[in-house]
């Protein structure tokens, strides 16, 4: 709210209460979720920079046929630390950064449930995210982010590098568990009066299925990947077929979580889109219950398709049918969830603000990732197109057109709730535009590149075809897909001494998060408001306009106050 | 290592996986995927449409004033349904197109002369077979970072079939029936042009098949990560007549047999010397010595 500017002198004197700290400590010690939040969305920005750095240096190497650039073990090392960095220390982490901040102020609550937990669950990352970077001064690992049995075992991986990945996987699994737990309770126990299920935010439905998500998952790669340190070090034979062991075991336990994982990337994704179209459009969101029924369908299926991953192995033909049509059906409720998007955006206001751009491009990117997923689940075409560049085309677009656009309308829409200050404009526009045009030029083309017969993971290539061309356009396109990530980098830098001051509701949000100042203050809330509607925010201020009225004129508003609701 | 690979020459594809003078099966699968992006374009261009029409024509203006719509049912129930009969249609599509993909034709009258797949030593249980129940079957074995091709013979004996390295040559007009393993990690068979994938996992017996009426030559690479030299783990298939492929095979066999030969003389003369009694070191324990010497004999 719009706070009196005298400070009030506190009525009730506390004794024996510790002196907040400052500085370094403050951070190192803090339960505060909003400061737990704002560490992890600095961490894992700098891994989602070192992840791309690694990828630049991909994109170099594959600049040029019979490139000489990097040697086969540090291209293969690359490789491993992109998707590992990408997948286990930003993506997953970042939404567990936004969850962390928002979720609270997003359903009226202080804190998370259990703000302890919560700390040790952003330390446990850290702690994962260095020990694997740390593997770089040994030798890091070479087997890819989805770590092959035989290939990860210690015949053919016998550096410590694979023993980091395994450690990540670990600190990393036991960090994300505890915070979806911290995000279940929380959502289940800590909402302001009023909030039913049916008023909860679509971002908070999407991070309460993602927890459930993380929940189920998480626990099967924790295992499958002990499995492989006990195969590497202990002499047990779980996926070395001359053992008795099989390495296809662990391709089933390693997608039955990373299925799952795909959506845990994805769904939060979804819930901040829902949340910013609304409010852009100035309209209320299309069929808020078929977008959250659609996320608990999408999670639910998540469950049931992981052998998708498998089609080229050794499989009857009754397996493969069974999981072309679970991955088909998971089309439908995406589907839903994209048509109900472009219909919040039918007939409302559009604002062309940054975070809604962000988020239309988002749709428009992520429909091609969408659609070239129905390719890859029609089995027989996947045979072709399996562990090629058109998979690596697919599952960036999902992934960078898909989170990515996603977690970037997040942080245009929160920083200034995050820090008082409004991000540039015509910077966010510009690098916008920069992140839009390289992520087609850099995967577009990728496809075609799949297609003309390239599998994924090779460190060189011969100069036949278009081979060469093709891969010199995706190299320039990932260079300005890199551009354009900077300039955010640079308008969030700026921004923070030179933005102009936020308010509380720059946007005219229609969540509780907008209810407080910007910076929200250590308690969050003074007054939790009672919930009414899905947009309380949009009560709020019907009511303070009602109230802030004089009383005897008959108040012949009609375009002035349009904008505000 | 990139030059051996420069044969088919042009590999254009720009929408579609890459056909054309292969495989019936490969043939097949272009022709489900073209249907597939026939149906993506619609879907593309509809959903892409409405929503650059929405972000043009709503934008907001003065006076606008926007359509507090919260759904609507019917439209929704409407939209799920339609999105789930564009999978049905492919679904069908995928059953109807699927039998000319998974399962062999049999070999021409003019092919080379095929076994029944049933008494090959390896085929796999379910490796779908062709009406006639024959083909010409050869394991393709992967080895870190390359592939080994063995033939069938007449009698049980393995290890003196006809084998060959990268290169697979094949007769045309004849149904090549593939059983596919791997040695050490996981590999993946890929040849574009003569149908999909199949992975070669330890412990497992994979299998694809193919069919050449030209002769040519295709190329191919490992298609799963196996180690640093994934990238150079090519295989070529080159198909020819089968007249050619009878002489090449007798030659091949030829050839293993004179080396296996030379190889199994040049060992029973390294046992007889190392047996004669003169040892290569002065104080060579002579119990070793003669441990030695047997194990020579044995290989």
């Amino acid at each position: 709210m719009a706070a009196t500017d005298t400070a009030l002198i506190p009525e009730i004197t506390a004794h024996r209460v510790d002196r907040p700290q400052r500085g370094w400590v403050s951070w190192v010690t803090t339960t505060d979720h909003k400061k737990i939040g704002i560490l992890y969305l600095v961490t894992t920005f700098v891994f989602f920079i070192l992840g791309g750095v690694e990828a630049l240096l991909m994109r170099v190497q594959l600049g040029a046929p019979d490139n000489t650039f990097l040697t086969p073990s540090v291209y293969n090392s690359l490789f491993t630390l992109h998707g590992t960095t990408m997948i286990f220390l930003f993506v997953v982490p970042i939404l567990a950064g936004f969850g962390n901040y928002f979720l609270p102020l997003m359903i009226g609550a202080r804190d998370m449930a259990f703000p302890k937990l919560n700390a040790l669950s952003y330390w446990l990352l850290l702690a994962g995210g260095l020990v694997f970077y740390l593997s770089l001064f040994f030798s890091p690992p070479e087997a890819g982010w989805t770590s092959y049995a035989p290939l990860s075992l210690e015949t053919y991986s016998e550096s410590g590098g694979m023993d980091a990945w395994i450690f990540l996987i670990h600190l990393t699994g036991i960090s994300s568990l505890l915070g979806a737990i911290n995000f279940y309770a929380t959502i289940a126990n800590m909402r302001a009066p009023g909030m039913g299920w049916g008023r909860l935010p679509l971002f908070v439905w999407t991070l309460l299925v993602y927890a459930i998500l993380l929940i189920l998952a998480l626990p099967v790669i924790a295992g499958a990947v002990t499995l492989l340190l006990t195969d590497r070090h202990f002499g047990t034979g779980f996926f070395d077929q001359g053992q008795g062991g099989d390495p296809l075991l662990w391709q089933h336990l390693f997608w039955f979580f990373g299925h799952p994982e795909v959506y845990i990337m994805i769904l939060p994704g979804f819930g901040m889109v829902s949340e910013i179209l609304p409010v852009f459009a100035r309209k209320p969101i299309f069929g808020y219950k078929a977008i959250a029924a659609a996320t608990v369908v999408i999670a639910f299926l998540a469950l049931l398709v992981w052998a998708h991953h498998m089609f080229t192995t050794p499989s009857a033909t009754i397996v493969l049918v069974f999981f072309m049509i679970s991955s088909f059906l998971i089309a439908i409720p995406t589907g839903v969830k994209i048509f109900n998007w472009v219909a919040t955006l039918w007939r409302g206001t559009v604002e062309f603000k940054t975070p809604l751009i962000f988020s239309v491009g988002f749709i428009s990117v992520f429909l091609i990732g969408g659609i070239t997923g129905v390719f890859l689940a029609v089995f027989p075409v996947d045979w072709q197109l399996h562990d090629t560049y058109f998979v690596v085309a697919h599952l960036h677009y999902v992934l960078v057109g898909g989170s990515v656009f996603a977690i970037f309308a997040g942080i245009y829409y929160w920083y200034p709730k995050i820090t008082g200050k409004m991000l540039s404009e015509p910077l966010g526009k510009w690098s916008f535009a920069f992140m839009y045009i390289g992520i087609n030029v850099t995967f577009l083309i990728q496809h075609s590149i799949g297609l003309d017969g390239m599998p994924r993971r090779i460190y060189e290539y011969p100069d036949v075809g278009h081979l060469a061309t093709y891969n010199l356009i995706s190299t320039i396109g990932s260079f300005m897909l890199g551009f354009g990530v900077l300039l955010t980098v640079v308008n969030a830098a700026r921004s923070l001494k030179k933005g102009v001051a936020a308010g509380p509701d720059p946007w005219k949000g229609n969540t509780l998060e907008w209810f407080t100042e910007s910076p929200p203050p250590v308690n969050n809330f003074d007054v939790i408001p009672r919930v009414r509607s899905v947009e309380p925010m949009k009560d709020i201020r019907r009511q303070v306009a009602r109230q802030s009225e004089p009383d005897l004129s008959p108040a012949p508003v009609p375009a002035a106050a349009g904008s505000s609701d | 290592m990139g030059a051996l690979v420069l044969a088919t020459g042009a590999s254009a594809d720009f929408w579609t996986p890459e056909s054309g003078g292969g495989s019936e099966n490969s043939e097949n699968i272009d022709t489900l995927y073209k249907l597939i992006l026939a149906v993506a374009a619609i879907v593309f261009f509809g959903v892409e449409g409405a929503l650059v029409y929405s972000m043009v024509k709503f934008r907001a203006r003065k006076n606008a004033v926007p359509a507090q719509i919260r759904g609507n049912t019917r439209l929704e129930i409407g939209w799920t349904l339609g999105a789930a009969g564009v999978l049905v249609v492919l679904a069908v599509v995928t059953f109807v197109m699927l039998p000319g993909i998974r399962n062999p034709p049999n070999s021409d009258p003019d092919g080379f002369p095929t076994q029944r797949i049933v008494n090959v030593q390896n085929a796999s249980a379910y490796q779908p077979r062709p009406p006639n129940g024959r083909a010409l079957n050869i394991e393709v074995n992967g080895q870190r970072f390359i592939w080994r091709y063995t033939y069938p013979d007449a009698d049980q004996n393995v290890l003196n079939n006809v084998f060959n390295y990268e290169t697979l040559i094949i007769p045309t007009k004849t149904t090549i029936a593939l059983t596919i393993k791997a040695q050490d990690v996981a590999h993946s068979w890929w040849i574009p042009k003569l149908g999909g994938k199949a992975d070669a996992v330890p412990g497992h017996t994979n299998f694809t098949w193919f069919k050449v009426d030209k002769p040519g030559s295709f190329r191919g690479q490992c298609a799963e990560l196996c180690g640093r030299n994934h990238a150079d783990m090519y295989a070529t298939v080159v198909a020819v007549e089968p007249d050619q492929f009878k002489r090449w095979l007798a030659n091949k066999k030829r050839e293993i047999d004179a080396n296996n030969k030379a190889a199994q003389q040049r060992r029973a003369k390294e046992a007889e010397e190392l047996a004669g009694g003169e040892s290569p070191t002065e104080d060579a324990n002579p119990v070793e010595e003669s441990e030695a010497a047997a194990a020579q004999g044995e290989g």
